[in-house]
């Protein structure tokens, strides 16, 4: 043991070229694998790549890179590594890097660069990267000089995956790669201006002991924060201890189980009726790890309106952004949770808001109306759900079939859901499966896309039958950009300015062409029939849901409105007839 | 309201930019900006006066500079005893038959005259914005040809009647 200390420290301060202090840096930090894609300025690196026999996965498009790397970190938990060469490589990355940015995804990302000696001349491919990316990116670095590259790698890693996590960037010039300097990797982080605060402040929990000990109605939101703390186990005790309901924003799904009696449902835009009159009608409203994004909150004058806000976030700017908070603490979610089980406070009295909660949720269930020769989106999802026992990853692009997927399948565990939430982007669902899959090779991945989105990123297919990936890629096909044209007939008076798309092309074919099978199915019956042969294939599967076009996501805070003024709520008495 | 914040920064490439560029993405609109050299290397200070609506916006505003990894500490000063300064160059049209009249006027401020020339003269001035304000409006019936305001530096004096705000005051 000791001797390989020696040996390994005797590594650490070799002389070496900064492509492969790169590799030995990624080495260090465990990277199992690399999403990218080569070109001129990343040569030297690739090259080392090459020699290394390191796990990299050439995507078909620097997209699909970042969104896969996003899955990665989304069910690893750790961090996802790309690599883009300079220009339109580095360009080409800039959506998912907001993403990650908007969903607190650690990436470490590395684009090349044009040599120093020519930078700002507007050499071949060279882009400002460094400023195109200062505001979707955690912190950015352009690497001046060798000596300084394995303290920022190691530097990015940290900033990337501690406090709140989010995408580092790491400009690298060409002419880097290939000069020599000792690599010295032993080394602390020192960075005075970035302290996270994780633990709570004492005082500020016991106010929220107080508070809840004084609720009659007090209700959790639940955010991605719980995830990323790794607290779900934590936020399921406290619930169970005070009797506190929880409800989810979009990206929390699966911090709480959604079989629990305690659990309320998604809240939101589309949220369900109990979940937005539970935030609405609520004394006390503890927000874990959310940062009281608009479509959750829909009209800030309506929120809460009856409440005492608490916000539990690792970010002290989320808090008191956008409404405003009584009880502030700023620490990680585990450790606030367990903070506050260890207190033990006097739980709230809820005995009469939890069977009010029951009430609502008996009788204002999710609902959609079924019908024979056709397929019910929402019907198709709930088919997976129960294929798969609620236990697929699930992956999704942004709009309906996103809203549907959130609303029918039903998490009841952690890190089984990727979906873009923040930045909503077409394209997500397919690459992000990738990573996913690479995450956790047992796990069964349903990408659920929409047949607008499939179109930005379907490239990525070609990786999947590359990887013989068991991805099921779900095609919920409306022929039309289902989310615009939703709004379109609500709030435009039904004039459809290009988001019909009446002749997609024959994605069974396309599948095909890529190497993998191709089901399609355009009834309820023939759907369970192709989702049964899907899931029974050991290998990648496409599958072309030709579902009812006109049918809408229900219910809906239309924009500007407040959580109580849902559209589209029945009552389950109006149901049965 | 305006608000007066300082903060301690690395000296590093971009990173004013860094900083701006997060006053553009909220649309909040910077007064001055004055940037130099602490008395520790590698480490700057910068003074801004921005005029925001309310105490919210001014608590968010420190709290997104504190964000940022170069951003070393950032304290809202404008509640505090201060030392606040401002240098402008104020050049002005001044046949000489007039300079001796403006030599006095400058006089009760402590202005001097850096540059002289045929026609025009070159006149410094260090203060509080308030009074540089007032010199320049004294100037202005005589010609103004050009003026150069370095905007407000500023720093906490020695001396506080309540302790000073620190990084992240408002929550912990």
């Amino acid at each position: 043991m000791a001797k390989m200390k020696v040996e390994e420290q005797a590594k650490t301060k070799e002389r070496m070229s900064g492509s492969l202090m790169l590799i030995e840096a990624l080495k260090a930090e465990n990277v199992e694998v690399i999403f990218g894609y080569p070109g001129g300025a990343v040569l030297p690196l690739y090259d080392e790549l090459y020699k290394a026999g390191v796990f990299h996965v050439l995507t078909r498009h620097e997209q699909g890179a970042i969104h896969a790397a996003e899955g990665y970190a989304r069910i690893s938990g750790k961090p996802g590594v790309v690599i883009a060469t300079s220009g339109p490589g580095a360009t080409n990355i800039v959506t998912g890097l907001t993403d990650a940015m908007m969903d607190s995804l650690p990436l470490v990302v590395f684009t090349g660069q044009v040599a120093t000696s020519v930078i700002g001349s507007d050499a071949f491919q060279e882009a400002d990267v460094v400023g195109i990316t200062m505001p979707i990116t955690k912190h950015n670095y352009q690497v001046r000089d060798i000596s300084e590259l394995p303290k920022i790698i190691k530097e990015a890693f940290h900033i990337a995956t501690t406090g709140r996590p989010g995408p580092v960037l790491i400009d690298i010039p060409k002419d880097v790669t290939t000069a020599e300097g000792e690599f010295d990797y032993d080394q602390d982080v020192h960075l005075p201006g970035y302290q996270p605060t994780t633990q709570p402040n004492h005082w500020q929990i016991r106010r929220l002991v107080e508070a809840v000990s004084q609720s009659k109605r007090p209700v959790i939101l639940a955010g991605a924060g719980v995830l990323h703390a790794n607290a779900a186990d934590e936020l399921r005790q406290y619930a169970e201890q005070q009797n506190i309901p929880v409800v989810h924003t979009l990206l929390g799904l699966g911090g709480f189980p959604a079989d629990h009696p305690l659990f309320l449902g998604m809240a939101g835009m589309h949220g369900t009726y109990t979940a937005n009159m539970a935030l609405y009608e609520c004394d006390l409203l503890i927000n874990i790890g959310a940062r009281f994004d608009d479509r959750v909150t829909g009209n800030l004058k309506y929120f809460a309106p009856k409440a005492t806000v608490a916000h539990i976030d690792i970010d002290p700017a989320e808090i008191g952004k956008n409404v405003p908070t009584k009880i502030p603490i700023v620490s990680d979610a585990k450790a606030a949770l367990q903070e506050l089980i260890d207190q033990q406070g006097k739980p709230a009295d809820t005995a009469a808001w939890l069977a009010q909660l029951d009430e609502w949720k008996r009788r204002f269930p999710l609902y959609y109306e079924p019908e024979e020769g056709t397929i019910k989106p929402q019907k198709l999802i709930e088919m997976i759900y129960e294929l798969t026992g609620g236990e697929a990853i699930v992956t999704t692009d942004v709009g309906q079939h996103q809203m549907w997927a959130a609303q029918y399948y039903k998490f009841n565990r952690p890190n089984r859901w990727v979906t873009s939430g923040g930045l909503g982007t077409m394209g997500f669902g397919l690459p992000a499966a990738i990573g996913a899959q690479l995450a956790d090779r047992s796990a069964t991945v349903v990408s659920i896309v929409g047949d607008g989105g499939f179109q930005m990123t379907f490239q990525e297919l070609s990786v999947i039958q590359e990887l013989q990936l068991p991805i099921k890629v779900v095609i919920v096909n409306n022929q039309a950009l289902g989310m615009v044209r939703q709004w379109q007939e609500l709030f435009y008076d039904k004039r459809y300015s290009h988001s019909l798309i009446p002749n997609q092309p024959d994605f069974v074919k396309l599948a095909e062409a890529y190497g993998m099978p191709g089901l399609r199915a355009k009834t309820e019956a023939e759907a369970a029939e192709v989702l049964k042969q899907a899931f029974a294939i050991d290998g990648p599967v496409l599958l072309d849901f030709h579902v009812r076009a006109d049918e809408n996501v229900y219910p809906m805070v239309a924009p500007g409105k407040g959580l109580h003024e849902m559209v589209g709520v029945k009552a389950c008495e109006e149901l049965s007839q | 309201m305006r608000r007066i914040i300082t903060m301690t920064v690395n000296n590093r490439p971009g990173v004013l930019n860094r900083i701006t560029g997060l006053f553009t993405k909220r649309h909040y609109n910077i007064e001055s900006i004055t940037v130099g050299h602490t008395e520790i290397d590698g480490i700057s200070r910068m003074t801004f006066v921005v005029n925001v609506d309310d105490e919210r916006i001014a608590e968010q505003i420190i709290k997104q500079l504190n964000k940022q990894i170069d951003v070393l500490k950032v304290s809202d000063i404008t509640d505090q005893a201060i030392v606040a300064r401002e240098l402008a160059l104020v050049k002005v049209a001044a046949a000489p038959a007039i300079r001796q009249e403006i030599y006095t006027l400058i006089e009760p401020f402590r202005a001097s005259i850096v540059d002289v020339s045929k026609d025009s003269l070159v006149i410094q001035v260090t203060g509080e914005p308030e009074k540089v304000e007032a010199l320049i409006e004294l100037l202005r019936p005589y010609g103004i040809k050009e003026v150069a305001r370095t905007g407000t530096t500023a720093f906490t004096r020695g001396a506080q009647k309540a302790a000073p705000s620190q990084k992240t005051a408002f929550i912990i």
